[in-house]
């Protein structure tokens, strides 16, 4: 029996290390620290210093006093953390107008962005759904118009819309802004979706529709579950845009409903009183702090919500 | 899908109804909103509207203005700078970043999640930021004299000669992270065989890159493009929240132009039309790529 | 002091805590056409990177031509490669495709331009050498991707899959080209691919791969017939080989296999050592080496369940000592389902493999 197994496999784990020759043998040795790793690595701690660079200003010009602030560099740690800043720029810093702060702004904000999210995403998924698998005739027509007018300057398009909210009673509410943010994200959001049901097997939608069921059924019960993954996409992409939009909040809503964006501009650039720099940086976090948190939360899907918005675009 | 037992073709407009019915947002954006809308400001940008629309004509009068409008022209004139410097940077920056990043690197995750951070954030956020590292009494210039350079000047803020420079800047800083995120999906969408096959060819690897990998990557290279000008040609939260056109109107641009003509200057007239030279503007890159894209495919 | 053209000895690879191959060797003589054979993942293209050093080793060594080229780079071990993917840079010309190697390398235009004349002649793509790669076919730039691998004037030609992207009628020709071609260079061939008809018409030997581990390294008629072990029995052979679980009694003073109750002689078959009675063991037999209807010194009876005519052969499912087994028969001999027949085993042409390692015996 010993002698059958010995005379399997003749060409493997026959005689080992007495093959070996001298010489070159194994893995090539690399040098941790040779030129070409020193040169990459260099390279890119360095471009991550520059990016980091203004967050940590940031943070650091956030947390210290005034005194300190005119003393000190903006680079160089605080010697005494105050949050100070931080209660100040939320509840009670200057706009211009009125003086409660940045937090009147983030609640602006959270009503714009939610409504404005959800009903984008909505319309947006409904129209990819007909334009990926109910294609009517001249769909394609109204999709490209819809796609060549995402590179249209929104300037060219800010004053009939106003318009056009002024007769029906919107401009100025919250209404309004909602159906704007709905508009301007539809492009992107109907090609995303449009893509996504496309790239999903049509023998099901084709057997969905044998088995009797309708242009509202498959939606719901067949690509909605399906498509999870999209709808999250599409969720972080209108979330950060809206959240960071300034020009529809200036143009389409009245001074009670600015977004926080507006609202943080204002106090920053706002010329009366004396600037408080770490109020004006505590502000500014604040206001970055919703995108940024999605984006740190979201991370790989964030990148395929931009990388899908942005290549085919 | 139902009753086809009554003989013939259904009514052609009933086909597909719910469809159709779903579109009707899509098809009143394109068609009211995007065309309509468009339209409608090419056409006004030729009446001499005030504060509210109006249908008197004065031919090209407005265009004459604008183009005889200081401010316009340095409007433009930065538009022109920005962009040019904007594309190159973007493009040499986000591809030098993406190439670095497909070395195999460690930490890859750490590094791109740094380098698309500022991505995240509004251009309101940026332009705030880096107005205040740029600020010369606390700043960037104020440290560096603070070490022994006394003399060292860097208040691109506060000289109207680079003050869009500034700008550039702050924008490199908030876009390059998406050029880079494009660029690596273009790299590492080219086939793994290529690379192999240039090590067996004995190809040095920066050859490798200039000679087969970019040009392999044309089309992201020309869908990046087409990125960043139209986003270029959009800038404007970035220079309200930097600079706010200053100092004087040394950092104006034409979408800022556009915006306080319509709502601050109430000369509606003068903001359609520098708003028709901004659709121009666009145009001119869009046609020809929109020409290279589509057309070629039918040829390929 | 050594005839091989490459050999491989301990070899070892791992990706991190993964090992992909473990103290593997291989030697492969002068102008051999040896085919690394196994089905995805089983590291045969790993295999074909490390010798092509486009995958660094993580143990042993790598000899080309009696040199140590383990450390060495790709462009440096006198080889060329041919991809699956054709790899053919794609905005250059075919002329710039198999020039630019040579270029990089600093060789002389008048030499480059011979050997590239040469190359197209070779493989008879001249008209096609002012086109680029998107303008030709998929056969035509497989031809290009040779080509490439031949200008570079090299001893040793690895192919990755070469023709696993074109369809079957391209596959079928080019494979036959490059069999040509191998006869006419006489150069050491490594070539990998999935594809058990390709090893078996191309290979002077294959090396059945499993796990990182060659399970057998003879030539194609040996791999054939006689299998090594289950594993490279059950892969080589299309419809598979019959197999039968069993156990070795004596019966009357003759070998016997017992299939749940059915009785199958083993004098005939040519076995390595003696055959224990109470061995458990499996029996292989081929579906050509059953043979319907023809006298024989063992019968067994079995009854037609499903007849697949396939043109030259006709195979036929037949149910035998409680399992279904295929038989193939002349295309020109049918058979209704449900026709009764008696079948005769081959036992010569048999393989038996113990139950428990699953080597040949």
């Amino acid at each position: 029996m010993a002698e059958v197994v010995s005379l399997n496999n003749p060409s493997v784990k026959t005689g080992l290390s007495t093959k070996l020759a001298a010489g070159p043998r194994g893995k090539k040795p690399r040098p941790m620290f040779s030129p070409r790793n020193i040169m990459v690595y260099g390279a890119l701690i360095f471009a991550a210093a520059y990016y980091l660079l203004p967050l940590y200003v940031m943070v650091v010009t956030s947390l210290k006093g005034m005194p300190e602030i005119r003393l000190g560099n903006i680079f160089s740690p605080p010697l005494e953390i105050t949050f100070e800043p931080w209660v100040k720029a939320w509840s009670s810093a200057c706009t211009g107008l009125n003086c409660d702060g940045l937090s009147r702004g983030f609640w602006n904000s959270v009503r714009i962005t939610i409504p404005s999210t959800v009903v984008s995403i909505a319309i947006a998924s409904i129209n990819g759904y007909a334009l990926a698998n109910w294609r009517f005739k001249g769909a394609d027509l109204f999709f490209t118009i819809l796609i060549v007018g995402a590179f249209i300057p929104y300037q060219v398009m800010i004053y009939p819309i106003v318009i056009v909210l002024r007769e029906m009673g919107l401009y100025g509410s919250l209404t309004g802004l909602i159906i704007v943010h709905t508009i301007f994200g539809m492009p992107i959001l109907t090609l995303l979706f449009r893509n996504y049901f496309t790239s999903l097997p049509e023998e099901l939608f084709k057997a969905a529709r044998v088995d009797g069921a309708g242009f509202w059924t498959i939606y719901f019960k067949i690509m909605l579950p399906m498509s999870l993954p999209i709808f999250v996409v599409a969720m972080i992409l209108q979330v950060t845009g809206i959240w960071n939009d300034f020009l529809f909040g200036v143009v389409f809503t009245r001074p009670e409903y600015y977004p926080m964006t507006v609202q943080l501009n204002n106090i920053v650039n706002s010329v009366q009183g004396v600037k408080e720099y770490n109020v004006n940086m505590a502000a500014t976090i604040l206001t970055g702090a919703v995108p940024l948190i999605v984006y740190f939360v979201s991370g790989r899907l964030f990148v395929r919500g931009i990388a899908a918005g942005a290549v085919k675009g | 899908m139902t009753g086809h037992a009554n003989a013939g073709r259904p009514n052609q407009l009933l086909r597909n109804l719910h469809s159709k019915i779903a579109s009707i947002p899509m098809i009143l954006t394109a068609v009211v909103i995007f065309l309509g809308g468009t339209l409608w400001t090419v056409f006004y940008s030729f009446t001499n509207s005030k504060l509210l629309p109006r249908l008197t004509f004065v031919g090209l009068d407005q265009y004459e203005r604008l183009w005889s409008a200081p401010r316009w022209l340095i409007s433009i004139q930065n538009l022109a700078i920005y962009g040019v410097f904007s594309l190159i940077f973007s493009l040499v920056i986000g591809f030098l970043l993406a190439a670095l990043m497909d070395q195999k690197i460690r930490f890859e995750n750490t590094f791109r999640t740094i380098f698309l951070y500022p991505f995240a954030l509004s251009f309101i956020v940026t332009g705030l930021v880096w107005q205040w590292i740029l600020n010369p009494e606390f700043g960037i210039q104020s440290v560096v004299r603070s070490l022994g350079w006394s003399t060292f000047t860097f208040d691109p803020l506060y000289n109207s000669d680079i003050v869009i420079y500034g700008i550039l800047i702050a924008a490199l800083w908030q876009g390059t992270g998406l050029v880079m995120c494009l660029m690596l999906a273009g790299l590492r969408g080219i086939d793994e065989d290529i690379w192999k096959a240039a090590r067996v060819d004995g190809i040095p690897m920066w050859k490798t890159y200039v000679l087969i990998i970019i040009p392999m990557m044309r089309a992201v290279f020309i869908t990046t493009l087409v990125i960043i000008a139209s986003g270029i040609v959009r800038v404007y939260d970035l220079v309200v929240a930097q600079t706010s056109g200053g100092p004087g109107i040394a950092s104006e641009v034409p979408a800022k132009y556009v915006y306080d003509y319509m709502f601050q200057a109430q000369n509606l007239g003068q903001g359609f039309a520098a708003s028709t030279m901004m659709l121009i503007t666009v145009a001119i890159i869009i046609v020809p790529w929109a020409y290279l894209e589509f057309g070629g495919r039918k040829r390929g | 002091m050594n005839s091989n053209s490459v050999s491989v000895r301990d070899l070892s690879l791992s990706f991190g805590a993964v090992t992909v191959l473990e103290t593997l060797n291989l030697d492969v003589k002068d102008g051999e056409f040896l085919v690394l054979l196994g089905s995805s993942g089983c590291g045969k293209s790993t295999l074909l990177n490390c010798i092509a050093g486009l995958l660094d080793v993580s143990d042993g060594q790598i000899f080309i031509k009696d040199k140590n080229v383990t450390w060495e780079e790709p462009k440096d071990r006198g080889i060329g490669m041919v991809f699956q993917s054709y790899a053919l840079y794609p905005q250059m010309t075919v002329e710039g495709n198999l020039s630019f190697g040579l270029k990089v390398a600093k060789l002389p235009q008048v030499e480059i331009d011979k050997r590239v004349a040469r190359a197209a002649e070779i493989l008879q793509i001249q008209p096609l050498l002012k086109r680029k790669p998107s303008e030709l076919s998929g056969g035509q730039r497989q031809r290009v991707a040779i080509g490439r691998a031949l200008v570079r004037d090299v001893d040793v030609f690895l192919f990755d899959e070469p023709l696993s992207n074109l369809d079957a009628k391209l596959r079928s020709e080019l494979r036959v080209e490059i069999k040509r071609l191998h006869q006419s260079l006489k150069n050491t061939m490594i070539y990998v691919t999935h594809d058990q008809i390709e090893a078996l018409t191309l290979a002077d030997r294959i090396a059945v791969m499993k796990s990182g581990v060659i399970q057998q390294l003879a030539d194609p008629m040996t791999i054939y017939n006689m299998p090594e072990n289950l594993f490279v029995a059950g892969f080589i052979g299309s419809p598979s080989m019959n197999f039968f679980r069993g156990e070795i009694k004596d019966k009357g003073g003759r070998k016997v296999i017992d299939v749940n109750g059915v009785d199958f002689a083993m004098d005939a078959y040519p076995a390595r050592g003696p055959l224990e009675a109470g061995r458990k063991v499996v029996l292989g037999v081929r579906p050509e080496h059953v043979k319907v209807d023809e006298p024989g010194d063992e019968i067994h009876d079995a009854i037609v369940d499903i007849e697949e005519p396939m043109g030259a052969d006709n195979l036929l499912w037949l149910k035998l000592a409680g399992q279904t087994i295929s038989v193939r028969i002349a295309g020109s001999r049918r058979y209704a389902p449900g026709t009764a027949l008696k079948l005769s085993f081959d036992m010569s042409m048999a393989s038996v493999f113990d139950a428990g390692t699953e080597n040949r015996v």
